[in-house]
């Protein structure tokens, strides 16, 4: 079932091992990923729902309880839970799956630990295709754990309809999701651990954040739920806010903030097409070349490299 | 990137919910630090939840720590989930205390393709993970 479209076929048909090959290949990249691509209809009533936060924040343990909930009321769910690469070694621990054990067994429920292998654009086209493949077997709502650290997690936005921000309470004055950018891509945000007495205060504080944000352009104003996994309060209230967003979008599919979303998104696209079809290019080997030169102005490099690629030929 | 270059895949559980996933945890790191990919399922998946995450994970190995004394029920019960479930080529590795003898009849008639006991290195489990997983890559290649 090397075909990609024999492969497709299966998925579409509900085959979850094919869904498995499918999204190793789609992480592995390369020509057969593409030809795969090409092949998968991801149906348009699916909803992605993007989970974002720093690393203990709760984002697994959430993810779970809103799963669960959203099992409740007849939806199917994939979940895509993504963890950093050792720089170092390159291998990975993907521990999503202990926070999951409660979703384990449930055949309605598809979950899937990926590597982000350190690389921002590549993940992002991956995470994309892998959402593709989830969506084209069907799984009507896609849960996306990010890794919760650095500037790849302002990408969510990208590939998710909504944006979920887990905060966890008492992080300080300073609210950890404002110095990553993370606070102007939410579209829901989530106290985690409310359980806890010093939560209060958080809620507010983003409360109050979140107002000054949202004062002008957009209508829709951002949620912020207080929520405890362990206590299992706050959770139907946010399964709420996460799902009248998606039906907001429906009903606002052309704002300012999803335009901006859009063209964000086809940059991103772009920069990986371009870097690709120009690596695969003989003016990338010439510079390449140069590379090693003592003195070698990489600015005047990449003018020239881009120069030169304009001048190539192009295949289609 | 190909098959045979991709990074392995590894399922890492502690079935049973006795006792504690130390032993575990130190297999999991070490073949991250061999860079390898592990999903780490922590303690208490059952055979079929284990063989369930393998299938949806896709992984070249089943790597079950057993402290328990359960191995010789709940490995057999994992092999042969796995072959059902048409994931016959997943390489599967047992840790923990198991006794010689189990080992064998585990090896010989339950599919297990390695027992590894107390005195085992990480280096010994790495060599024969990677070792095991090239042929079964070779074989679908
Ligand atoms: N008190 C409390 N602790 C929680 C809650 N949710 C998660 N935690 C704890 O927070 C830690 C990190 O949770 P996890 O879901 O793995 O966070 P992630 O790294 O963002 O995915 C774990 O030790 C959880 O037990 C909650 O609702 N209340
Ligand atoms: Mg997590």
């Amino acid at each position: 079932m090397s075909d990609g479209s024999a492969r497709a076929q299966a998925i579409h048909a509900g085959d979850r091992r094919a869904l498995a090959q499918a999204l190793t290949l789609i992480e592995r990249g390369g020509p057969a990923a593409k030809a795969l691509r090409r092949s998968l209809v991801p149906r348009a009533q699916t909803r992605v729902i993007g989970i974002t936060g720093a690393p203990g924040a709760g984002k697994s343990t959430l993810t779970t309880a809103l799963a669960l909930h959203i099992r409740t009321r007849g939806l199917t769910i994939g979940i895509l839970a993504i963890d950093p690469s050792s720089p170092l070694s390159g291998g990975a621990i993907l521990g999503d799956r202990i926070r999951m054990y409660d979703l384990a067994g449930d055949s309605g429920v598809f979950i899937r630990s990926m590597a982000n292998r350190g690389r921002y654009g590549g993940i992002a086209g991956a995470t994309a295709d892998a959402i593709r493949a989830l969506s084209a077997a069907g799984y009507d709502i896609i849960m996306l754990e990010t890794v919760g650290a650095g500037q790849s997690d302002v990408a969510v936005a990208d590939v998710a309809d909504t944006v979920l921000l887990v905060e966890s309470p008492g992080m300080g004055d300073e609210v950890q999701s404002i110095k990553a950018g993370l606070l102007e891509v939410a579209d829901v945000i989530a106290v985690s651990k409310s359980d806890r007495q010093d939560a209060n205060a958080t809620l507010q504080q983003l409360r109050a954040l979140v107002q000054m944000q949202h004062a002008d352009s957009d209508a829709w104003t951002v949620p912020v739920c207080g929520v405890s996994a362990i206590a299992n309060t706050g959770i139907t209230a946010l399964a709420d806010a996460v799902l009248a967003h998606g039906e907001w979008l429906a009903m606002h599919p052309a704002g300012p903030r999803q335009r901006r979303r859009r063209i964000v998104a086809l940059q991103r696209a772009l920069e990986i097409l371009l870097l690709e079809s120009l690596s695969l290019s003989p003016v990338w080997q010439d510079a390449l070349a140069t590379l090693d030169q003592p003195n070698c102005d990489i600015e005047a490099l990449a003018e020239q490299l881009l120069t030169n690629w304009r001048a190539t030929p192009q295949p289609n | 990137m190909n098959d045979a270059s991709a990074p392995i895949r590894v399922l890492v559980a502690k079935p049973g919910l006795d006792g504690h996933d130390r032993g575990a945890k130190v297999i999991a790191r070490a073949l991250r630090d061999a860079g390898m990919d592990v999903i780490y399922t922590g303690l208490g998946l059952t055979p079929h939840m284990i063989v369930e995450a393998a299938l949806q994970e896709d992984v070249d190995v089943v790597g079950l720590s057993i402290l328990s004394g359960a191995h010789m029920t709940l490995l057999p019960r994992v092999t042969q989930a796995l072959d059902a479930a048409g994931l016959a080529d997943c390489v599967v590795v047992a840790g923990g205390i198991i006794p010689v003898d189990d080992a064998e009849i585990l090896k010989t008639t339950h599919g297990v393709d390695a027992v590894f006991g107390p005195g085992t290195t990480t280096d010994e489990i790495i060599t024969f993970i990677r070792s095991a997983v090239a042929a079964v890559r070779a074989g679908r290649a």
